[in-house]
């Protein structure tokens, strides 16, 4: 990958999208193209900054990082759609960390707005402020983006390169490019003379990019349809390379101990039992953490389990409860943000039935499989970066001012990723590399954590505090007034990510809990934010993944204080505000024979939840087998507007909706002594394939805006399975995880 | 010290200490990276490998204690000549991220070994210890079904 590091010389005006509605402001700077990071040497074409062609073959650039959800395949498809390239037979690289594989969908989610309801006006502005990544040089893998990132830049990428060769093949056949055609990787003439493109690859390099329109749905060959992942051998065969499979010339293996109290350091250490013990090199003191360097992984552990360490007291309340009295006092200040206050919640008429409940929902560690890990190389003047990670550019920064160095000399690898789900969009386990190859230059190390280390060290899913007060009246919804305590991802991580304070009405905070599409006449949300206490970071689907919890029980408690079928009262409220909402309801309602009755010992909930710009409702069965509760099937529905792989698709509905549920039965991360208390995974177990439902996914196109996929099939996940569970016992869960309340089959 | 193994029906001399675990003498010493650590606690089976054939939790043998022939996923079949349950992984396009899977295979392929025909039961009992956390469970189900199919009409 070190060949294509170099800053190219050719630049193409990539994220071109025409623009509606006329709006001119910002278009000429976000026009200017980003360098192209690709180098042009030995007959190899760069064709853009996505797509390269030489002796051996076409290369595509898929900038996002694979850590599940099929990115570098269906990347790789929306390129080869124009280009005519079989995507199993041309290389995909991740390529280096560059300004010019930004990301220019995530930005978006930042406007004020239900999204639902944006019209293409505001749609656009979303682009263009989507674009405003590239100033910020934010090369990123989140917010179920990527998709909607790539669908017109890639195809346009795609187009420009094939009408370029096509235009090298023009000018040696001497006939005009539009006599031409291209199928499987050639340029074919009308005699049926067929070039390879890399025949084509040197003359195309001498010829100014061709840009050209975008050929129409009817005439896709690959997307919509499902399209065999490119690493699906590897990763079956154990030949993928995850950041852990790393392996230099000369490189050593690193543990670390980092302290248990977040943001403090060490008052005194004594490594003198480590010293000496087998395959020892080096003991590193890295201030609030220690480490030891050594010729095998587990010998570096134990030696730095061997350092005994006095740790510096926690500067936040220690325990849990102390920490949820801190999020639950923020309701005494202040709302940072009032984004939905529809008619009047104070008001109500007479006759209605007032519902208050207070939810609490508890901290989440990601558990990735893949522990933290990351391997760096420092030599003097240069850093090299290999890591599973999904912002590099966010990474090369970091690691540059660590290393008082430029950022072009700090090279940034990015290997397929044991998992992300937010958590490795952080860069603090590449810090941390970094600090320990400082120490060692010349000499590669490779810094694996343990899984207790990756448990008691993560940015956690902040927990969160919901207050409803809810009101129905002669069977409808009347009334809902919510507010939502919690500390502040947006502050905190995006804080932490783009190097800027934050600061203004949260949106993220009251994600999945404001721009529900419900028409309730009299609707208010409140979002609190509590201080800084414990690391809080992006956990899939962020704010969604307790609002869509608090903002969905309480409309089944409403519909049951109404006396109403859940679903019928979720789809009388979701019919006036969106019609799509609606129609996975119905879908839902029809795949899992809804009925509203439900025989003995067997309980079924719905959800419904919009995030990401995707509209998902599900439906849980769970039956009581021995006086233990399990989940016996599911039922999705999402609606995505445009789907590009549906078996990818269905495989992130059905992943997203284990996530939850996983957390929901048995996820919390919780404090004492200022310290996390789960270790690993029988702390923080996950569904197994003993315990997990069988599920039907169905996937509509029915919304006129593309939404996401990672994160959607997240946030109905506990609240449906919540809501199952009141329908089988007659106990409203209030609270997660649900197994200290309930006797989960496990 | 040095200790024999054979592993992947190669013999190979180790220089370590006999507590090191065998997942990290597959991984660090001998090279052999698609053998994964997950916990290190045998909670997630993501070290999944055969020692004469029997599936067990790499993390925790230790190297003094390998009774038998090791093999890991690199030693059941490669991308060009994968076998009947690596190919029913990919037909069944069961990975997500991947991480967890080169155990849940060493796991399906010992399964598949004592019991040809698993039911649906037989499958939840021996899968169990292997954690997967992006949900790829119905697949890995289908994957097995399909592999029992093929190495029956092999």
């Amino acid at each position: 990958m070190a060949s294509i590091r170099k800053i190219a010389r050719r630049s193409f005006l990539i994220g071109s999208a025409a623009i509606v509605g006329g709006v001119a402001f910002g278009t000429y700077k976000y026009h200017q193209p980003a360098p192209n990071p690709l180098e042009e040497k030995d007959g190899r074409a760069v064709l853009n900054p996505f797509v390269f062609v030489d002796q051996s073959g076409v290369t595509l650039i898929a900038p996002r990082a694979e850590m599940g959800q099929g990115v570098k395949s269906s990347w790789a498809s929306l390129i080869a759609e124009e280009l005519d390239v079989d995507p199993a037979k041309v290389s995909v690289l991740h390529g280096p960390a560059a300004k010019a594989y930004y990301n220019s969908a995530m930005m978006s989610e930042a406007l004020p707005g239900r999204g639902y309801d944006a019209s293409d006006f505001q749609h656009s502005l979303g682009e263009i402020v989507g674009h405003m990544s590239k100033f910020l040089d934010l090369q990123v893998t989140g917010g179920s983006s990527s998709m909607r990132d790539g669908f017109d830049r890639m195809r346009q990428a795609g187009a420009s390169a094939r009408e370029t060769l096509k235009q090298a093949a023009a000018d040696q056949l001497g006939v005009s490019r539009d006599q031409l055609k291209t199928e499987d990787g050639h340029v074919v003439a009308p005699d049926g003379t067929r070039l390879s493109y890399s025949t084509l690859a040197a003359a195309a390099a001498m010829i100014e990019p061709v840009e050209t329109g975008l050929r129409p749905a009817s005439s896709w060959r690959l997307i919509g349809k499902d399209v065999p992942r490119i690493d699906m051998v590897a990763k079956s065969t154990g030949t993928a390379e995850f950041g852990v499979d790393v392996r230099l010339p000369g490189m050593k293996f690193a543990a670390i101990k980092q302290s248990p109290h977040f943001g403090v350091g060490k008052t005194a250490f004594d490594a003198s039992a480590a010293e000496g013990m087998a395959g020892v090199e080096k003991i590193l003191d890295l201030g609030d953490a220690v480490a030891v360097v050594a010729t095998n992984t587990w010998l570096a552990q134990q030696a730095v389990d061997a350092i005994d360490v006095t740790w510096d007291p926690a500067p936040y309340p220690e325990t849990t409860d102390a920490i949820f009295d801190e999020i639950a006092r923020s309701f005494g200040n202040a709302p940072n943000s009032t984004m939905r206050d529809d008619g009047d919640v104070d008001t109500l008429p007479d006759g209605a039935t007032v519902i208050e409940a207070e939810y609490r929902l508890p901290y989440l560690a990601h558990a990735t499989m893949e522990p933290m890990n990351a391997t760096a190389l420092y030599t003097g003047d240069g850093l090299q970066i290999w890591a599973p990670n999904q912002g590099p550019t966010v990474v090369q920064k970091n690691a540059a001012e660590l290393a008082g160095l430029e950022k072009d000399a700090v090279e940034v690898n990015t290997t397929y990723l044991g998992g992300g789900f937010g958590r490795r969009i952080e860069t603090d386990y590449t810090d941390r590399a970094v600090q320990i190859a400082l120490q060692m230059p010349g000499t590669p190390v490779q810094l694996t954590w343990s899984r207790e280390e990756d448990m008691s060290h993560d940015f956690y899913r902040p927990g969160a505090i919901a207050r409803y007060r809810a009101a129905v009246k002669d069977g409808n919804a009347v009334m809902v007034h919510g507010k939502i305590a919690a500390q502040s991802t947006t502050v905190e991580g995006a804080g932490r990510m783009l190097g800027l304070p934050m600061t203004g009405p949260d949106k993220g905070h009251v994600d999945a809990a404001f721009n529900q599409p419900l028409a309730i006449p009299n609707f208010r949300v409140e979002g609190y934010l509590a201080k800084p206490m414990i690391p809080v970071g992006f956990w899939r689907s962020v704010g969604a993944s307790f609002n869509g919890f608090f903002s969905d029980c309480i409309i089944d408690e409403m519909a049951h204080a109404a006396g109403r079928d859940p679903l019928e009262f979720r789809l009388e409220l979701a019919h006036p505000e969106w019609e799509p909402a609606a129609k996975v309801l119905e879908t839902v309602r029809d795949m899992s024979g809804w009925t509203g009755k439900t025989a003995d010992g067997i309980g079924r909930g719905v959800a419904l939840a919009y995030s990401f710009g995707t509209p998902v409702a599900q439906v849980i069965e769970v039956a009581n087998q021995d006086g233990q509760i399990r989940m016996t099937n599911a039922w999705i529905a999402a609606d995505l507007g445009r789907v590009i792989d549906p078996q990818n698709t269905r495989a992130q509905m059905f992943g997203g909706m284990v996530y939850g549920l996983s957390a929901a039965c048995f996820g919390e991360i919780t404090f004492q002594g200022g310290a996390v208390e789960q270790q690993n995974f029988p702390d923080y177990d996950a569904l197994r394939m003993h315990t997990m439902p069988k599920v039907e996914v169905a996937l509509l196109e029915n919304q006129p805006h593309m939404g996401g996929a990672g994160e959607p099939g997240t946030p109905p996940a506990a609240p449906a399975l919540a809501n199952a569970i009141f329908d089988l016992t007659g106990r409203r869960a209030r609270q997660l995880p649900l197994m200290h309340d309930f006797d989960l089959f496990i | 010290m040095s200790t024999t193994l054979r592993i992947n029906g190669i013999t190979h001399q180790v220089d370590l200490p006999d507590d090191v675990p065998l997942l990290w003498v597959l991984r660090d010493e001998v090279g052999l990276t698609g053998t994964k650590f997950g916990c290190g606690v045998a909670a997630c089976g993501a070290c999944t490998v055969h020692i004469d054939g029997e599936a067990v939790r790499s993390c925790q043998v230790a190297l003094s204690d390998v009774w038998g022939d090791v093999t890991t996923i690199e030693g059941i079949g490669t991308p060009d000549t994968m076998a009947a349950v690596q190919q029913a992984w990919v037909a069944n396009q069961v990975a997500q991220c991947g991480y967890c899977q080169s155990g849940q295979i060493m796991q399906a392929a010992s399964l598949l070994a004592e019991n040809p025909s698993p039911s649906d039961a037989e499958i939840d009992e021996a899968m169990q210890g292997n954690l997967c956390r992006c949900g790829t469970y119905p697949r890995i189900r289908a994957a097995i079904h399909d592999a029992a199919k093929m190495m029956k009409e092999a």
